[in-house]
């Protein structure tokens, strides 16, 4: 029963594109699941450290833009470009949560809001490097081999196989005896420091883990789109991607995984309301955050299991 | 002082030298010292107010110490870390019971095992066969500390969910799921029925039994004359009376100060 989700969930994602019709929702799909892999990673910081970044798209973009430089600048192949751009991230990211991490309060939420900011503005400036506003084209596309991710479809199976085993990687996490401090510690700091946690490094570590995620979607994001402009990684972004732990449920992790896909693919639905789809989409965002504050997933599923009691 | 230090005592496990804790102004422990012997409960008692519980957080590294210094087995442990003492052993319960209600008695228990256990974010993430086994033992280690306490039926239950008697045992038992050399509780059967209160000596005597080091701070007289074979008398941050219950019973200050009328 407990792992029974896992596969049921993986057979949909495999078997969903042979019933749908339309290839643009295959884009949309892709992007989800870059978006998955964003906001499980800025979940496991919202709903287990107590901290809210609002610097993800920072993250997102340095991943894009480091994989864009390193591979069609410098002409490093792609593949270890990948890890190296988030391992790179993944250093920026511990030198901001270093300082701001160890003392108490939301100094995170400041740091990452200015550093987005700002690396928004080296994207838009940098122009000799960065390409400027209007962007960066003629990123290399992935393949294997002889085998080239050329199609949606193809770039589906690969990014939905990234996004289920960062869900597998995460679920395992917070099994585990990491897991385990990490909640402890958001849910009762000085308990859990009495107890033995160093909660500092652990929050500095989560933060870490999660900017490289999103580093990973950023670098997958570039050789998939192949052209990235600055305001795909603005703090608007940025918003979005806490909306989306949000509204799926802090401390969730499948909640991350359904909040990020339905709300990457709300615009889409929405499409067909056009000027009010903004309107809309706020509307329905506001409405979960009323009357599901601690998202809609955990709402589910206790709604599910009230039903199934009441029925036995 | 009331009676002269024990001859019998070994060497001492704490040692706390002239410490003083500072709040804006107020002193609420000047240049207190004692000793504390293994194997023994020693009740910290006094007034409200008198300093009991910050004594319990500069132990734990939770309030700095201004001044004087503390040492844990002859070393000094002023400046470090709770998270650090807590892993040299010495864990403790809180005044109002501070446990992680977002988790199941067990889990709770599981997490007090954190110092003694060594798996991190990526042998969790990958499930290395390591932290499995890990993993095994924790859990089944936790089951067996949890039978001891009465708690196993329990297990699964959230920490939230189960009585006040349970959450104060529970807290305990994540407590001394870190093998801890020395225990500190505060106030463990604050709120209980009298029936609940001997429930909790029993099991205080219990831990005593098997040799554990235990420092207790608790309002209750009967509980505390009762069960300790120690008591240290605190007034404003002072120390104003130590020795055996039974001769603290006859000081006339530590009487005026704090016994009053109860005895
Ligand atoms: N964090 C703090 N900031 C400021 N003052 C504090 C703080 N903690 C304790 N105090 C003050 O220090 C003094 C001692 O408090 P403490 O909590 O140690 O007393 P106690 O002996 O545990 O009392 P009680 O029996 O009521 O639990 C009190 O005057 C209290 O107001
Ligand atoms: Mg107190």
């Amino acid at each position: 029963m407990k792992h029974l989700p896992l596969p049921v969930f993986s057979l949909f994602v495999i078997a969903l594109p042979l019933i749908l019709s339309n290839n643009y929702y295959l884009m949309a799909l892709n992007i989800a699941a870059l978006n998955v892999v964003i906001v499980i990673g800025l979940n496991l910081l919202m709903g287990y450290a107590g901290q809210i970044s609002l610097g993800h798209a920072a993250f997102f973009g340095l991943g894009a833009y480091l994989s864009a430089i390193l591979t069609t600048t410098c002409g490093f192949p792609v593949w270890p470009t990948i890890p190296a751009a988030m391992a790179i991230t993944a250093v920026v990211a511990y030198l901001i949560g270093i300082p701001t991490l160890k003392l108490e309060g939301h100094y995170l939420v400041m740091a990452t809001l200015g550093f987005n900011v700002i690396v928004y503005i080296v994207m838009i400036q940098l122009s000799a490097v960065t390409g400027g506003p209007s962007g960066f084209a003629g990123i290399p596309r992935l393949q294997i081999g002889g085998f080239a991710f050329d199609s949606d479809l193809k770039i589906y199976y690969l990014f939905w196989a990234v996004a289920i085993l960062v869900l597998i990687l995460s679920l395992n996490l917070i099994h585990s005896r990491a897991g385990r401090a990490m909640a402890a510690l958001s849910h009762n700091e000085i308990a859990a420091r009495c107890t033995g946690i160093d909660t500092e490094t652990y929050k500095v570590k989560i933060f870490v883990i999660s900017a490289a995620l999103a580093s990973l979607a950023g670098s997958l994001y570039a050789h998939y789109i192949s052209f990235i402009s600055p305001g795909s990684f603005s703090i608007f972004f940025s918003l979005q991607a806490v909306t989306m732990v949000l509204v799926g449920g802090m401390g969730s992790v499948w909640g991350s995984l359904f909040g990020a896909i339905l709300l990457s693919l709300l615009p889409e639905v929405l499409h067909s309301v056009k000027e009010y789809n903004v309107l809309v989409y706020g509307f329905i965002l506001m409405a979960v955050l009323m009357f599901f504050p601690r998202g809609l997933f955990p709402a589910g599923r206790s709604f599910c299991i009230a039903m199934i009691r009441k029925k036995t | 002082m009331i009676s002269p230090a024990d001859p019998h005592m070994d060497t001492a496990v704490l040692e706390a030298k002239n410490i003083t804790v500072r709040f804006e102004g107020l002193e609420a422990l000047s240049r207190l010292s004692f000793a504390i012997s293994p194997r023994r409960i020693v009740s910290i008692i006094g007034p409200n107010g008198a300093g009991k519980t910050t004594l319990l957080n500069a132990i734990t590294g939770v309030y700095p110490i201004h001044a004087g210094e503390i040492l844990f087995q002859g070393k000094s442990i002023s400046g470090l870390k709770p998270f650090q003492i807590a892993a040299l052993g010495i864990t403790r319960s809180f005044q109002q019971a501070q446990l992680f209600m977002n988790m199941t008695v067990l889990e709770n228990v599981m997490v007090g095992m954190h110092s003694r256990t060594t798996s991190g974010f990526f042998k969790g993430m990958l499930r290395l066969p390591s932290e499995r086994k890990e993993e095994r033992i924790i859990s089944a280690q936790s089951r067996d500390i949890l039978d001891e306490f009465g708690l196993i039926s329990k297990a699964a239950d959230m920490a939230g969910h189960i009585s006040i008697l349970d959450q104060r045992r529970l807290e305990i038992a994540r407590a001394m799921a870190a093998r801890p050399k020395i225990l500190l509780l505060d106030e463990p059967a604050a709120g209980l029925t009298i029936r609940e209160m001997e429930a909790m000596a029993d099991l205080i005597l219990g831990l005593r039994e098997k040799g554990q080091t235990i420092i207790l701070v608790e309002h209750n007289m009967r509980l505390v004359m009762a069960i300790s074979d120690h008591l240290i008398v605190l007034h404003h941050g002072v120390k104003i009376g130590e020795g055996r219950p039974e001769d603290i019973q006859k000081n006339r200050q530590v009487i005026e100060a704090y016994l009053g009328k109860k005895v």
